[in-house]
């Protein structure tokens, strides 16, 4: 396996939108939630250990079995209740099959899957293992809003990295979970909810103005 | 403590509900109130570590059934070094059934290790209304570990699939991306035919259009006050 070919897939430059979309953390900066360092740490951990370690478990999924993805596909719908993050979760989802397709030959995975799911498939395409398209699943989870939480607060970017890397063993041993378990039924796959992260969404769609997607 | 429960409610032909099995053990009983109504009441404080509870429900086709609770499950410590304790619950409802499942909340006690598994599988043209709330804590404390693990099926496939973690053993498990310091949470699920429309429910509670047919009603809330502030009136669209 190729650790440049990882890097590449895992770099938040991708072409593939993620920049536009905080991962929750705009909601919880509105509601005063999220103010400081500290609070954007455990905005981090608390979405890594719901959306980031199931995203890991489908992405490691579908890159061992790609032509599981219709199922694996369903088993995200029933894991995310809000449409408003269905909505962007898909809309990542193709963004990147579009970006992966000039990169690599990419097999059927659907118009519009949800992101693990298609990162997965493309990881595959890679020639990537199922523990590498996990890791890239549950360290983007956290980049995305680790960013976003720069621009929105003007924290100290030194210090919200420093937050990323303290997050990479948890996001090592996520990986390494989930590629342990991609065999099971979609069913028995992690299932891990964030109550304000659904209900951020929700209320974060009905906002006239806003800086990021979702 | 092991303990089992069954109910299983089948329609009498006469536009009513008939209990062709209501059977309970303590710390697990369970007790008619009416004529499509049932109250779980508690026969012993818990659940306590060790604790290994199963309640089976089981809706006929064309029969109601209400599941209620006289009192909060609290989830206590118990013996230090016992298995976590554990309360599985397993439903079904065939077309043209309905269910609604509305306990009162479970309390999360500092020191207590508790798994709540609930198994929903619903029949093509069979309504349902599955609420859960929790405690995270009694007054002024941390609370224990529990998790809850929800899988809801409707006509042959997984409708909604959800755990939630609270406690010392659940990473930021109070962060501003799951409870927010809220003590309280609470979810409600309707699954059929005949369901309400979206909408914001004041706070931070919403009801959301799931991607097959059902809705889900999540409310946090400081306290159990708030979560039923924003829940109980989505109970009025209520199947049974």
């Amino acid at each position: 396996m190729s650790l440049a070919t990882l890097l590449v897939l895992a770099d938040g430059r991708l072409p593939a939108g993620g920049h536009a979309h905080s991962g929750g953390l705009e909601t919880a900066v509105s509601s005063g939630r999220v103010r400081t360092v500290a609070d954007v740490g455990r905005f981090l951990c608390g979405r890594l250990f719901t959306a980031g370690l199931v995203a890991a478990a489908f992405a490691a999924a579908a890159c061992a079995r790609p032509d599981r993805w219709a199922e694996l596909d369903d088993g995200l719908d029933a894991r995310t209740p809000s449409p408003a993050l269905r909505k962007a979760s898909r809309a990542q989802g193709r963004a990147l099959l579009r970006a992966a397709r000039a990169m690599w030959p990419l097999p059927a995975a659907g118009r519009e899957p949800h992101h693990p799911v298609a990162l997965g498939v493309v990881a595959a395409a890679a020639r990537l293992d199922p523990a590498a398209a996990a890791v890239a699943a549950a360290h983007g989870s956290v980049t995305g809003p680790a960013s976003a939480a720069v621009r929105l607060l003007g924290l100290d970017p030194y210090a919200v990295h420093a937050l990323l890397a303290g997050l990479a063993p948890d996001c090592d041993r996520i990986a390494a979970d989930a590629a342990a378990r991609i065999d099971d039924p979609v069913d028995a796959l992690p299932a891990a909810g964030a109550p304000l992260l659904d209900i951020g969404a929700e209320l974060h769609a009905t906002w006239e103005v806003r800086l990021f997607a979702s | 403590m092991r303990a089992a429960a069954a109910i299983v409610a089948e329609a009498d032909g006469r536009g009513g509900t008939r209990l062709a099995v209501l059977r309970g053990e303590s710390p697990l009983l369970v007790r008619r109130t009416g004529p499509h109504a049932v109250h779980l009441v508690g026969g012993a404080a818990g659940p306590l570590r060790g604790d290994d509870l199963r309640l089976s429900v089981e809706v006929g086709p064309g029969a109601r059934l209400s599941v209620h609770s006289v009192a909060a499950q609290l989830a206590l410590p118990g013996r230090p070094g016992s298995p976590a304790s554990r309360l599985v619950v397993t439903a079904s409802v065939a077309a043209g059934g309905a269910l609604r499942w509305s306990p009162e909340p479970l309390i999360a006690a500092a020191g207590c290790h508790h798994l709540a598994v609930t198994d929903v599988t619903v029949e093509e043209g069979g309504s349902l209304l599955w609420r859960d709330d929790l405690v995270c804590g009694r007054h002024a404390e941390e609370p224990g570990d529990v998790r809850a693990d929800v899988t809801i099926r409707y006509a042959g496939s997984t409708l909604h699939r959800h755990e939630l973690a609270v406690g010392p053993g659940a990473p930021a498990w109070s962060g501003a991306a799951v409870l927010g310091g809220g003590g309280a949470v609470g979810t409600l699920v309707l699954a059929g035919p005949s369901l309400p429309s979206p909408a914001t429910l004041g706070g931070d509670a919403v009801l959301m259009p799931l991607a097959g047919p059902g809705m889900l009603a999540t409310a946090v809330g400081r306290d159990i006050r708030a979560v039923r502030a924003a829940l109980d009136p989505v109970g009025a669209y209520a199947p049974v």
